[in-house]
């Protein structure tokens, strides 16, 4: 799976135009706080504030074609829906990993 | 191209990259746009701005998309507001849960621009659809308002032309259901001036207004002429006659009339087109059936009309049992008719004769159970009783007539100088046509008439020959002279008197009619050989068979006739 669907992120740009930097940096902006909550939240053991996070991660990076980034969203979701707390401090890490190549992409993105 | 007019659109999404691409997808497509962070947000926006359709985030915080689509659907009452759900939800119980809290449909995330637009546009073209068939339903509750109201007042003229006369009497019962606010039969009741009392049940075809149109000018008619004591078949040919006239082919009046002397017992019945009446016999409990002789009032023209009537002596405590076909076609849930074999049914399982009335409609409404009405349904029961029991009216008029003869007489001279210029003949029948009993009669007492004043005018005071008219030529001559002499009498008169004396079964009508001329010798008048003498012509002869004979006294100068006749009121 790629990392960033360029055809999604090619009709955004059209249908964004002149809004579509501040598309991208809000989404930057939104991640790094979604992020930041995901971090938060798997130290606890509330699967549901855990799905809820991972699923709102997994739809705003949907949006922008970051396929990679919302799988992994989409799995962290699954899991705390299935009540599975194994390791998901590695996933967020993980997250977090792709989140950071999906930036720098979206940087030389124009 | 967008052939969607310009929409409001509410944009709900707590992602800020979701909302904001949306909210470009949404404001390329040509709609404005109105956002909201969260449910209560949402909410609060579409109070305040009416968007026409509303994207809501399924999970927000605050408030979640399916909380803020209950409230916005309260909000909306009967407008229709598609609410469209963003999510990247798939399991089949949070789709439900969508549909449960108000929702119309989902858009998936990532969104598609070219769904979106498509599901706009079908929602707005279901949203105008439904705001047309708001304001139609409006319409359809206005007019049907105007429509009732309109009934109302027109029901209040109607009720008061068609009012129920005198059914309220202690021997009269009825009961009338109708199907709309207006009643197809119709049931009027009035006493003649003797006491006796006029009843017509009348089945108009179809229902509601058309039928009751025609009951108008049947009550007004029936209620002008009952109390003023016209005969029932006049009063029969006269309904006959407007609703012929008004009523539009197909549609006509099925009717029993009937004239009930309380003082005599007897009942004189005119069925045109209604089911069979009944007499039930108060003494044996035994039924006589009344058929229909006759067409509806409103299809015959005048001329053709009948209105023979029948005749039957009661009982003190028989009653009479008419009713329209409502209760012959009353159906059942099976789509079964109630029919005559069901009714005598009902008479032939009595017990107590104070209960039948009750046991009919009883047993049709049974019978009925939750099967739909299709007819109306009527059904009158009168009782023969003394006149002091019906009602005040009857007694009084009972003792009025019971123990009077009505007598009168007139007398009337037309002098010389009006010969030439005045006709007394439609001044006399108009007198005579004021009597009540004397009015089916009018061709008869006009012939009668016409008779002895010509032959007292030309043969009297003209001395005119009849003899003169056996020949074509005379007959001239005979024409030539009354003019020649009409032109120049100055002398004489014609005295008319008419003498009026009822009595239990009719009355008589003696008119005398006395010339100034000089008379002829009738001791020799053959009795049967009336056009031997010179006084004659065809016209006597006619009267003579009209009276059972003139008298002729004085010199001559002098006829008199009786006219007696029975009344069958």
């Amino acid at each position: 799976m790629d990392h960033l669907d360029y055809d999604t992120l090619d009709t955004l740009k059209q249908v964004m135009e002149d809004d579509f930097n501040l598309l991208i940096e809000t989404f930057r902006q939104d991640s790094i706080e979604r992020l930041k909550k995901l971090h938060e939240v798997v130290q606890g053991n509330d699967a549901d504030l855990i799905r809820r996070a991972a699923h709102s991660f997994k739809g705003s990076s949907s949006n922008i074609g970051a396929q990679q980034l919302s799988a992994l969203c989409a799995t962290l979701e699954k899991k705390a829906l299935a009540g599975n707390f194994q390791g998901l401090a590695e996933d967020v890490q993980i997250i977090e990993k792709e989140f950071l190549h999906v930036q720098s992409l979206l940087a030389n993105y124009s | 191209m967008n052939d969607v007019r310009r929409l409001k659109i509410l944009v709900a999404d707590d992602t800020d990259t979701d909302r904001l691409i949306l909210e470009s997808i949404v404001r390329k497509e040509g709609h404005a746009v109105v956002s909201a962070c969260n449910g209560l947000q949402a909410v609060e926006v579409y109070r305040a701005e009416r968007p026409d359709i509303v994207l809501l985030d399924a999970l927000m915080p605050e408030l979640d998309g399916f909380g803020a689509a209950r409230k916005i659907k309260e909000l909306a009452g009967d407008e229709l507001v598609p609410i469209i759900f963003l999510t990247s939800l798939s399991d089949t119980e949070s789709l439900v849960q969508c549909l449960d809290a108000g929702g119309d449909d989902f858009l998936s995330k990532p969104y598609n621009r070219i769904i979106l637009q498509a599901k706009i546009k079908s929602f707005n073209r279901m949203r105008e659809l439904h705001s047309t068939m708001l304001t139609q339903r409006d319409q359809i509750v206005q007019y049907n308002n105007r429509l009732l109201q309109e009934q109302t007042v027109a029901k209040h003229v109607f009720d008061n032309v068609a009012h129920s006369g005198c059914l309220n009497a202690n021997n009269v019962r009825y009961f009338l259901s109708s199907l709309a606010v207006f009643n197809g039969d119709v049931l009027v009741a009035a006493q003649r001036p003797s006491g006796s009392m006029m009843v017509l049940l009348g089945d108009f075809t179809g229902h509601g207004l058309p039928a009751a149109i025609g009951a108008m000018p049947l009550a007004s008619t029936f209620y002008g002429m009952v109390p003023k004591g016209f005969s029932m078949t006049d009063i029969l040919r006269e309904i006959n006659g407007k609703l012929k006239n008004i009523l539009p082919v197909g549609i006509f009046c099925c009717a029993v009339m009937m004239d009930i002397n309380f003082r005599k017992r007897k009942i004189k019945i005119w069925n045109g087109g209604l089911p069979d009446c009944f007499v039930h016999h108060h003494a044996d409990g035994s039924i006589t059936a009344i058929k229909s002789t006759h067409l509806p009032l409103g299809v015959l023209s005048n001329r053709a009309f009948k209105d023979d009537c029948e005749y039957f002596d009661l009982e003190k405590n028989d009653r009479i049992f008419v009713w329209s076909d409502g209760i012959h076609e009353a159906r059942n849930a099976t789509g079964e008719m109630f029919g005559e074999q069901r009714l005598k049914q009902v008479f032939a399982n009595n017990r107590n004769q104070n209960r039948l009335f009750d046991e009919i409609i009883e047993g049709v409404q049974q019978f009925v159970g939750g099967g739909e009405k299709d007819d109306d349904l009527s059904l009158l029961e009168i009782r023969m009783d003394e006149p002091e029991r019906v009602n005040a009216y009857a007694k009084e008029a009972s003792d009025r007539y019971g123990n009077s003869d009505v007598e009168w007489s007139m007398r009337f001279e037309v002098k010389p100088t009006s010969f030439k210029v005045f006709d007394p003949l439609p001044m006399l029948l108009n007198v005579l046509m004021e009597v009540p009993s004397l009015r089916a009669f009018s061709s008869t007492l006009y012939t009668i008439l016409a008779e002895l004043y010509t032959n007292a005018l030309e043969h009297g005071v003209l001395k005119l020959d009849s003899g003169l008219k056996q020949t074509p030529d005379g007959f001239s001559e005979y024409y030539r002279l009354r003019e020649e002499r009409i032109n120049l009498v100055d002398s004489g008169y014609v005295r008319i008197n008419i003498s009026h004396k009822t009595n239990e079964n009719g009355g008589l009508l003696r008119v005398r009619i006395e010339d100034s001329g000089g008379g002829f010798d009738y001791s020799n008048r053959d009795d049967n050989g009336l056009t031997a003498f010179g006084y004659s012509g065809r016209g006597i002869g006619l009267v003579e068979k009209l009276c059972g004979g003139v008298k002729y006294s004085g010199r001559g100068n002098i006829a008199e006739v009786d006219f007696s006749w029975v009344s069958d009121d």
